[in-house]
C-alpha cells in the first residue's frame, strides 16, 4: 500500500468504469442501509429519551436488572446484562476473525469463524429470551389504588414506581406503579434490536452454507462475508447505544 | 495481486494483511471490554453511592456516554473498517449523522420543558388551553 496515495491522486474517480468509492456496489449499500438503519434505531432511543426526560421519576435499572439465571433472588444488579454485552462483542471479534480468514481465501477459517459467530448470536437470543421472561412473569408487590398487587413488567403494567416510606409487604418495600411507558420502550426497543439479532443470525447461517458449499470458493472472493459482517458489527454497535440508555445512564 | 479477489470496480485493493492485523483485532478487543468494565464500574458506583450530588451523578452520566462513543468509534473504524476506506466514503457515511446533534437536543430539551410545564402550571400547554377554552361545537363545513 506504500504506493496507494500517488495512486489515489493520479486515478480518475469520476470518469466512469470504476466506484468512485473504490468499493463494491453492495458493500456500498450496506453502509447506506446501516445508516439509515441508525436513524431508525436513534429515533427509537431518542423518543424514549424524551418520555424519560418528561417524566419526575424513572425507574433505577440497578434495581430493575438485578436478577441472574439459577441465583434465586440474589441482588447482582447489572451483571446479567454485563454477560450479554460480553457475548455480543466476543461473536463480533470472531465475526471480524471471519472476515480476515476470508481475505486470504482461507475457507476453513470462515466456517469456523462463522460458527462461533452464529453459536454468540444465538446465546445472546436466549439470554434475552430469559431476561424478558423474568420481568414479565416477575411479580413484585405494589400498591394499587390502595391495594397490594402482585404485577409484572409489561407495557401495560409498571412495578417500579416510588417505594411508599414504611409500608411493608413479604419483607420487602411496597412500592407504586411507575411510568406506564418504560415497559413499552424497553421491550419495544431491545425487541426491535432483538430482531436485528435474529436475522443477523439467519444471514450468517446462510453465509455459513454458502461457504460450505464452496460457493465463495468458486467466485474468487469472500466478499458476501464483509457485508453479512457489517450488519452484525452493526447489531453490536446498536447494542453498545441500547445498554447505555437503559441500563447504565 | 490477483485482480479476481474482488468485483472490478474497486481499483485499489488493500493488501490481505497477515498477523498484525489479528493483533489489532486483539488489541480492539481488549480495549472495548476495559471501557465496558469501566462503565459498568461507573453505572455500579453510582448504585451503591446513592448520596452523590445530582451534578456529580450527571458528570458521571455524561463520562459514560462519551465512553460508549469511543466504543462505537473503535467498533466502525476498526471492526467495521470504515478507517481503510477513502475520505470521500467516509464522509458521506459521517456527515449525514451529523443531524443527531439537532435530533437529541431538540427533542430532550421539548421533553425537558413538557416536564417544566407540568411542574409548575400543573399541566401541560395543551391541556390548559383545552381547559380555558370550552371546546367549540363543531365548526360549519368550510367553504371552498
Amino acid at each position: 500500500m506504500a504506493q496507494a496515495p500517488a495512486a489515489e491522486m493520479e486515478t480518475k474517480w469520476w470518469s466512469g468504469g470504476r466506484s468512485p468509492f473504490n468499493v463494491e456496489y453492495g458493500k456500498l449499500m450496506m453502509w447506506y442501509f446501516l445508516m439509515s438503519d441508525a436513524f431508525t434505531f436513534g429515533a427509537f432511543l431518542i423518543s424514549y429519551g424524551t418520555i424519560r426526560f418528561s417524566q419526575n421519576f424513572w425507574p433505577d435499572p440497578n434495581k430493575v436488572f438485578n436478577a441472574f439465571p439459577f441465583a434465586g433472588h440474589a441482588n447482582l444488579p447489572l451483571a446479567f446484562v454485563s454477560l450479554m454485552t460480553f457475548i455480543l462483542i466476543v461473536s463480533s471479534v470472531t465475526m471480524v476473525l471471519a472476515v480476515h480468514a476470508g481475505h486470504h481465501n482461507d475457507k476453513k477459517g470462515v466456517i469456523k469463524w462463522m460458527i462461533w459467530t452464529i453459536v454468540g448470536g444465538i446465546a445472546f437470543l436466549a439470554c434475552q429470551a430469559w431476561e424478558w421472561t423474568h420481568l414479565i412473569t416477575g411479580d413484585h408487590a405494589v400498591m394499587v389504588n390502595g391495594a397490594i398487587e402482585h404485577i409484572g413488567t409489561t407495557v401495560t403494567r409498571n412495578p417500579w414506581g416510588p417505594e411508599l416510606p414504611g409500608v411493608m409487604h413479604d419483607g420487602h418495600h411496597v412500592g407504586t406503579t411507575g411510568p406506564v411507558a418504560f415497559g413499552g420502550y424497553f421491550f419495544g426497543i431491545t425487541g426491535f434490536h432483538g430482531f436485528h439479532v435474529l436475522s443477523g443470525v439467519v444471514i450468517n447461517i446462510i453465509m455459513l452454507i454458502m461457504t460450505m458449499n464452496g460457493v465463495f470458493e468458486k467466485r474468487g472472493h469472500y466478499l458476501m462475508i464483509e457485508k453479512a459482517g457489517l450488519y452484525w458489527h452493526f447489531v453490536d454497535l446498536v447494542w453498545v447505544f441500547v445498554f447505555l440508555c437503559f441500563y447504565l445512564i | 495481486m490477483d485482480h479476481h479477489q474482488s468485483s472490478p470496480e474497486v481499483t485499489l485493493h488493500h493488501e490481505p494483511g497477515g498477523k498484525e492485523v489479528v493483533q489489532k483485532i486483539i488489541r480492539t478487543t481488549v480495549i472495548l471490554s476495559v471501557i465496558t468494565l469501566i462503565e459498568l464500574g461507573l453505572g455500579l458506583g453510582m448504585y451503591l453511592m446513592p448520596s452523590l450530588s445530582s451534578a456529580l451523578v450527571l458528570f458521571i452520566k455524561g463520562a459514560i456516554v462519551i465512553l460508549s462513543l469511543l466504543k462505537a468509534f473503535y467498533i466502525v473504524g476498526v471492526f467495521m473498517h470504515l478507517g481503510e476506506e477513502i475520505k470521500n466514503l467516509i464522509m458521506t457515511i459521517i456527515v449525514p449523522l451529523l443531524l443527531f446533534v439537532w435530533f437529541i437536543a431538540a427533542f430532550l430539551l421539548d421533553g425537558s420543558s413538557w416536564r417544566n410545564l407540568r411542574n409548575t402550571n400543573g399541566k401541560s400547554r395543551t391541556e390548559q388551553v383545552n381547559q380555558s377554552k370550552p371546546v367549540p361545537k363543531e365548526a360549519p363545513a368550510a367553504q371552498h
